[in-house]
């Protein structure tokens, strides 16, 4: 491809002071103390494409999708959409036209609707702050037809939120995304508070939405099987790092990074094909103090010298000494 | 795609919809909160419409007649033979038309002052919880430093300001707007800190950030979405308020420096009665002290009620 | 398993659970009927709102107003125990039925040690003096994989993480040697790498100590890893009960089929999952005859007016009038 990528996304970091309040750092002299949330993710998502990220709780994925929508500033870096840098200030109109284009779908769906409005006023909402349509009866219209999109009534327009079931809560939620006519769509673990058999209506239909009105979505989760089924492209995110980038199918054939096999160790077996597995060891460590050089090390079963004294950088894909100095074979 | 739309009774009214609701069942079901509203009712309705009801003017002068005065409840005056419900006073005034109009005094103070730190506190409160930061530090400190003060301390304190500033002419005139000023101000914290609690809980759901997400700022947000979300634990403040706001000026006007003898409200009306308590004349204090006691207790039972009714999650 | 146990360690006999409230008696669990033998996981999915969690509650009689057993018994060791008194429940409770709930956090107290937890509820269930009972509490932690125990033991609970509050957590439901441990979707709240550590845990203390295991969770992969027997559970009923690995490979009841092809895998071509569908009745509004009726693409006439009833089909039962032998045609 020529062009520049539709989402780019650049050597992103986030600090988060976490030190206690001043008070107390003065009388227990405590030191000030921050969290690298992210540090240094840089990846790029073609339109059309769906990009996942990967990883355990607390690695740092929700902060990346925050600061990719501008709801939270990065400490460095940049996010560029169409060519358009979120960073750029300086046109207040020039973002509200971008942020058009972009929006995010949340994890929760019972707390992403604002339960003192009805489902109408709710999907109507963005219409009227973009000015997508004009008039009271076109922006019923819209709201009407977006509800059929997901798989709604209508006459469901007049209801409060409380009414649905979580799964149809999501699906309402899908309908406000959609309603700015956005392209570039973040979907924060959208699948993770329902049931399977709801997750599957619900992934269906982002794939159906996808496929006719050529949505991207930067799609995040800890559940690797949805994002095997999901992605063209996965990243797995370890403590605020990206770690492996590769094809979607890829990432499951052939693994490459330590950590990405141990996670894919440790997926339940559904299939019962009865593999010995190698016995997944330790947690996450404490992101505030997190190990020097690569920060699996401690759990790693290939680590070596190195690992403890240099951060390994991405080289095509992989951020891991091992496998950059051929150590492992690919599995 | 089909998803089975959830069966909803939809073609009812919403009078039926209202009758039918968790809040209107669980109000329905608890008799000592019927009765109590009804009588806050029917007091706040007396006052309201004192001039209709009743049978004398007490503040009219060219109305009273001294041989009115000491007339015993329900007997006719040994003089003048007429006869007073709840007896009258010193000055021949009939204590019933008094208690109906110092009632609407009370009544009115108490709203105005709960309605005035209604705003301050959660306008404060607002501000404190989706701001944070230095901003809120100051907010809550003050609140802090408010809330260990006793409030009819405050309200003194602030009475006793207004006092010096105001010309002594126009005291007479204004004494009302500052007890509701003094009131008001020595109430405002309580609100304050429940909004900041309530904002930080709301402002970190999600439905703030998808808000946040179509470019409206902070304001709007707060207004349009997290205001209507932290009304519920307002509106049981307000109302149990209501009740301590009533008492709050009875204690000040019995202490004198509330509301002047030509606009008595019910403190007033205490305060002269309590000096005819060990002549013999104990309706003077009784009557208009057992209709304070009543409309305080009555409020205070319906918030009670509201707290309850509307504390684990209205459905 | 083909071995007949005389007495299951759990039988739980047409058990019925309601909640009323005020616009109805709603049925949060209808004739639930089910048996774990000794050293067994009995594995238990559903949607959520199924009755998973009422069940548990219902076995160490824990449902509270307005929630009442309006049916049915439950049997431990060939014993009934639904119709104990609140003080002989409680001794049951802990002694000789463990509970390992969601959340960590709630199950420990944050004002005290885990030693102290840990001990008190040693003395509680046995009458080993306080020394004894320490070193108890420590090798009980070892058992459950907390390294360097003799150490660790008294932290305060915030200082561990998630897995290892959890495996506290499983540490105290061990501590009276119960004969039947409830686990409420104890792996829900982890991450993945955690998640199969305890399962492990989980699947070793069953194997080594016999102690049988109700496993609720709504992860199948979690139950086909752990477990030896599931019950499929929907609205309140039992729609298919059986070895896991028939159930999960080839199901047999319409719901469960669908359940089992609404998962994405990680092996094979990711193709358009299955999808059920609909959403599960509220318990005021489950459809008269089978509950799955308005969602089920194979549904006939007898499935709106008579509720199935379990069947027998080889190792399993299912609640479906496809496998009824009258109706054998239609199921064909
Ligand atoms: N506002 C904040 N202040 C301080 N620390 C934060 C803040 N937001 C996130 N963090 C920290 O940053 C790290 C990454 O958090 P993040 O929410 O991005 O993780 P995640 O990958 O989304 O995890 P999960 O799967 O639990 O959602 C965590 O350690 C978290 O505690
Ligand atoms: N105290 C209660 N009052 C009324 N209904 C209740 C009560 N407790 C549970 N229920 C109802 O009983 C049904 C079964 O609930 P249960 O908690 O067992 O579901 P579950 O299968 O455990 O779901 P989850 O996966 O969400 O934990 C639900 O429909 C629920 O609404
Ligand atoms: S860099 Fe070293 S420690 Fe890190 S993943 Fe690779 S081998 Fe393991
Ligand atoms: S009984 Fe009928 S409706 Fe129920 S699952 Fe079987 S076929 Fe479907
Ligand atoms: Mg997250
Ligand atoms: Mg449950």
């Amino acid at each position: 491809m020529s062009e520049a990528p539709f989402v780019e996304v650049r050597d992103l970091r986030r600090v988060f002071d976490v030190s206690k309040p001043w008070l107390n750092r003065v009388l227990e002299n405590a030191p000030r103390q921050y969290l690298k949330a992210v540090d240094g993710v840089s990846f790029d998502i073609a339109r059309g494409e769906t990009f996942a990220l990967v990883g355990e709780s607390g690695s740092g994925k929700s902060t990346v999708a925050r600061m990719v929508v501008g709801l939270l500033p990065p400490s460095d870096g940049t996010v560029a959409i169409a060519g358009v840098s979120m960073n750029d200030v300086d046109v207040a109109q020039e973002r509200q036209r971008l942020r058009r284009r972009i929006q995010m779908i949340f994890q929760d769906p019972y707390a992403s609707l604002n339960p003192r409005w009805r489902v109408g006023r709710i999907i109507a909402e963005p219409i009227r702050a973009f000015q997508i349509v004009e008039g009271e009866a076109a922006i019923n219209n819209r709201v009407g037809e977006l509800l059929t999109l997901v798989g709604l009534h209508p006459d469901d327009r007049s209801k409060f939120p409380h009414e649905f079931s979580g799964g149809q809560r999501q699906r309402i939620a899908i309908a406000r995304a959609l309603a700015s006519n956005a392209e570039f769509i973040v979907c924060d673990e959208p699948t993770s508070a329902l049931d399977v058999s709801v997750q599957a209506q619900i992934l269906n239909l982002m794939r159906d939405l996808q496929e006719r009105l050529g949505l991207t979505y930067l799609f995040i989760s800890h559940n690797l099987a949805v994002v095997r089924h999901m992605a063209t492209r996965i990243g797995v995110m370890y403590l605020g790092r990206l770690v492996e980038i590769s094809d979607g199918k890829q990432l499951f054939s052939n693994p490459r990074h330590p950590y990405t096999r141990m996670l894919l160790d440790a997926v339940p077996d559904l299939a019962m094909t009865g593999k010995a597995r190698d016995g997944v060891k330790g947690e996450i460590p404490n992101p505030i103090s997190p190990p020097c050089g690569c920060t699996f090390h401690p759990r790693c079963p290939l680590v070596f010298d190195r690992c403890r004294i240099e951060t390994p950088p991405v080289i095509d894909g992989v951020a891991c000494h091992a496998v950059n100095e051929g150590r492992v074979a690919a599995a | 795609m089909s998803s089975t739309p959830l069966p909803t009774p939809r073609s009812q009214g919403r009078l039926a919809r209202l009758w039918d609701s968790d809040l209107a069942f669980s109000f329905r079901s608890s008799p000592v909160t019927v009765a109590a509203t009804l009588l806050a009712l029917l007091l706040v309705l007396a006052a309201v419409a004192a001039p209709l009801i009743a049978p004398y003017d007490p503040f009219d002068p060219a109305s009273l007649d001294l041989s009115d005065g000491f007339s015993r409840p329900m007997e006719p005056n040994e003089i003048t033979g007429k006869v007073f419900w709840l007896g009258s006073d010193a000055q021949g005034r009939d204590i019933f038309s008094a208690i109906l109009y110092g009632s609407r005094v009370s009544l009115l103070v108490g709203a105005a002052s709960v309605l005035f730190s209604l705003v301050i506190g959660v306008g404060l409160g607002l501000v404190a919880g989706y701001v944070g930061g230095r901003t809120e530090a100051l907010i809550m400190r003050v609140a802090d430093v408010q809330l260990s003060f006793p409030a009819i301390l405050v309200a003194l304190l602030v009475f006793g300001v207004a006092r010096g500033l105001i010309p002594p002419a126009l005291q007479e005139q204004m004494t009302l707007l500052v007890l509701v000023v003094a009131i008001g101000l020595s109430n405002w914290a309580q609100y304050a800190r429940t909004v900041r609690g309530s904002t930080l809980v709301e402002k970190n759901k999600v439905y703030v950030d998808a808000a946040r997400l179509i470019g409206l700022k902070a304001w709007p947000v707060m207004l349009k979405h997290v205001l209507p979300n932290v009304a519920g634990p307002v509106l049981v403040i307000a109302t149990i308020n209501l009740a301590l706001a009533v008492i709050e000026e009875a204690t000040l006007s019995f202490l004198g420096v509330g509301m002047p003898p030509t606009q008595p409200s019910l403190g007033t009306l205490i305060r002269f009665g309590q000096q005819y308590l060990f002549s013999g004349e104990w309706w003077i204090l009784l009557f208009p002290s057992l209709v304070l006691v009543l409309l305080a207790l009555s409020i205070n039972l319906f918030g009670d009620w509201l707290r309850d009714a509307l504390n684990p999650k209205l459905r | 398993m083909t071995v007949k146990e005389a007495v299951p360690v759990l039988s739980v006999r047409d058990l019925t659970v309601e909640f009323v409230t005020r616009r109805a008696t709603l049925r949060a669990l209808d004739r639930v009927s089910f048996d774990v033998a000794r050293g067994e996981v009995l594995g238990v999915v559903g949607e959520s709102g199924a009755g998973k969690s009422v069940t548990g509650s219902a076995i160490i009689g824990l449902i509270d107003p307005p929630g009442r057993i309006a049916g049915g018994e439950v049997l431990l060791s060939g014993a009934r125990i639904d119709d104990l008194p609140q003080e002989a429940m409680r001794k049951v409770r802990g002694k000789r039925i463990g509970m390992i709930f969601q959340d960590p956090l709630t199950s420990l107290n944050p004002l005290y040690r885990i030693s102290e937890q840990l001990i008190e509820t040693i003395r509680v269930h046995t009458d080993l003096d306080a020394a004894q009972a320490r070193a108890r509490a420590i090798a009980l932690l070892d058992e459950v994989g907390i390294p360097a125990p003799e150490r660790r033991i008294d932290s305060y609970p915030h200082e561990f993480s998630g897995g290892m509050r959890q495996r506290v957590v499983i540490a105290l439901a061990l501590c009276a040697e119960p004969e039947f441990i409830i686990a409420d979707e104890p792996t829900t709240a982890l991450d993945v790498s955690v998640q199969a550590q305890i399962i492990a845990l989980i699947k070793r203390l069953c194997k080594e100590r016999g102690t049988s295991v109700m496993l609720v969770t709504h992860d199948m992969g979690v139950i086909a890893e752990t477990a030896d027997r599931v019950a499929v559970m929907y609205a309140g009923r039992i729609a298919e009960i059986g070895p896991v690995r028939e159930v999960v490979k080839q199901p047999l009841h319409p719901y469960a089929k669908g359940l089992m092809g609404a998962i994405p895998s990680l092996e094979g071509e990711a193709k358009r999952l299955v999808q059920i569908p609909g959403t599960m009745p509220r318990l005021s509004a489950i459809p008269p005859g089978c509950a799955f009726n308005p969602r089920c693409s194979q549904a006939f006439s007898r499935c709106h007016v008579e509720r199935p009833e379990l069947i027998a089909v080889g190792d399993r039962k299912v609640a479906c009038h496809l496998y009824d032998e009258s109706n054998a045609e239609i199921a064909a």
